[in-house]
């Protein structure tokens, strides 16, 4: 591809990025303020419904099923049944609150109670669409394997990308981290990590149904994963590692009678896998955040006139585009860094005694 | 912060979808590519050590054939050496022998030539006794009492010319 082409598509992603509807025409019908805070945060948190845009007023949103288990037991309906404050078998949104935008309903005492909720949310929809579609793609490539001899002949096109970028992640990353001899234990694991976060990161970057859900952005996806890169270091911790835990090589006042260097390790291994957590949300979350303050100020300066609002849309246009060329290189690098640090922490954990 | 509250419903789904995608992955997809990539790099190093060890053992084969040809060379040189000097010995040899046989013939010759000389001599001798007496005889016709005496005096008298 030619390097405008290039451009083009980041421009493209800049310009297509969920423009925000209501800010316009706030600004457009009411000349209210833009509450950059509220664009921020709308976008980039879950929603019930899938928001794609606003078309003259009218929320154009993909209706998502909602499982809610209340004190009036099960609930399975549609999102759009609770849109514009609807109420719905005793649950709404609330407005505002501990519980803004969840499904609440109300007590005897009237205070807001939030049931068990397992909807199918605007995130779960994208997890659910990114897990078949990598599913498609791993398979895909796996196909090819069954199909054809790997000792005859090379794979091109899709399967060759991938085939290049598994090995890559295999050989560069799995295998020098966990180790030669056990690498093959976590492998898939650690392949499906880095693949899942990697198309979750690109698809977020896309602006547009399917992509658009802030996904590797949110904690709760993240602490997921981290909890699977937990369980994977220390389920099966070798010995030596857990004697360096629990009985480490320090002199006997500092681990006992009172477990300073075990608290210390403990810690240790809590704050491994939270890490990992953290560093992945939050640079997605930056990130996203970062393109939307940028197209956000186009919404902004339309109060101070055509001039000033027309270069600083240029302005914030150039830097969006920057901004989603890094993101872009983010999207890789967070998915590597996640893969290596779980590889290496688990390479930690199955070492033996020398 | 909510931001930093991980949802209930989104935790439950997440572990769910992450789970079976592993689950799918892992039985599916990934052992199958790693394995049948590191497969592939297995013969690819294969062939080419396979590829080494042909050249190794061509490069050999053409210092076996340099080597053989150098012998070959070696020895057919000795053996025409040898032919040579089995030649120039034969010829001495022959030469030798031949030299001998020339030697004993010429030998046999001159023993033969001297007992022919001396058979000559005799039969010459007694040719010359006979003519002698033949002439003496003629000479002295009258006084000839006794050939034996006469003869005797005619050997006599040769011997002391």
């Amino acid at each position: 591809m030619r390097w405008w082409k290039v451009i083009l598509l980041i421009l493209l992603l800049v310009v297509c990025r969920e423009i925000p509807g209501q800010a316009r025409n706030d600004v457009e019908q009411t000349g209210h303020d833009v509450d950059v805070a509220e664009i921020l945060f709308g976008h980039t948190s879950d929603g019930y419904g899938w928001h794609i845009t606003t078309w003259k007023g009218h929320h154009v949103t993909i209706p998502l099923p909602c499982i809610v288990h209340s004190s009036t037991g099960w609930h399975v309906f549609m999102s759009s049944e609770l849109e514009h404050g609807h109420e719905y078998e005793g649950l709404f949104i609330a407005e505002e609150g501990r519980y803004e935008d969840k499904i609440v309903e109300r007590g005897a005492d009237g205070e807001l109670i939030r049931p068990f909720d397992i909807s199918i949310t605007k995130n779960v929809a994208s997890l659910m669409i990114i897990g078949v579609l990598l599913v498609l793609i791993i398979l895909g490539t796996a196909r090819w394997y069954r199909r054809h001899d790997a000792t005859e002949a090379a794979p091109g096109g899709l399967t060759g990308l991938m085939e290049m970028m598994i090995m890559m992640v295999n050989d560069e990353i799995i295998k020098p981290s966990v180790g030669e001899k056990e690498y093959r234990k976590y492998a898939p694991y650690l392949l499906t990590a880095f693949f899942f976060i990697f198309l979750c990161n690109l698809l977020g970057l896309v602006p547009f149904f399917p992509g658009g859900a802030n996904v590797t952005g949110n904690i709760a996806v993240t602490l997921v994963l981290a909890m699977f890169t937990f369980f994977a270091i220390n389920l099966f911790g070798s010995k030596h590692y857990w004697k360096e835990i629990l009985w480490p090589d320090v002199p006997l006042f500092l681990k006992f009678p009172i477990p300073i260097m075990q608290t210390i390790e403990l810690f240790g291994v809590i704050s491994k896998p939270f890490s990992l957590m953290v560093r992945l949300f939050a640079n997605i979350m930056a990130g996203h955040m970062m393109v939307l303050g940028l197209v956000s100020v186009i919404f902004v300066t339309v109060k101070l006139g055509p001039v000033i609002n027309g270069s600083m849309t240029v302005i914030a246009m150039l830097f969006g585009l920057v901004i989603n060329a890094l993101e872009l290189l983010v999207a890789f690098i967070q998915a590597y860094v996640f893969t290596m640090l779980s590889a290496v922490f688990i390479g930690m954990s199955r070492q033996e005694e020398h | 912060m909510d931001l930093m509250l991980p949802d209930t419903g989104l935790l439950f789904w997440m572990t769910v979808i992450f789970g079976l995608v592993l689950f799918i992955l892992t039985k599916f997809g990934f052992p199958l590519i790693t394995g049948m990539v590191d497969k592939r790099n297995k013969r690819i190093n294969d062939s080419l050590e396979a590829a080494r060890t042909a050249e190794e053992a061509i490069a050999h084969l053409k210092e076996e054939q340099d080597r053989i040809v150098a012998e070959t060379r070696a020895e057919q040189s000795r053996l025409m050496q040898e032919a040579a000097a089995e030649r120039d010995r034969m010829i001495a040899q022959a030469q030798d022998q031949a030299r001998v046989e020339a030697q004993k013939i010429m030998e046999d010759a001159k023993v033969r030539i001297n007992h022919e000389k001396e058979l000559a001599m005799k039969e010459l001798r007694n040719e010359v006794a006979k003519m002698s007496l033949a002439i003496a005889e003629k000479v002295v016709r009258k006084d000839l009492s006794s050939d034996s005496s006469q003869k005797e005096l005619v050997d006599k008298l040769i011997d002391q010319l």
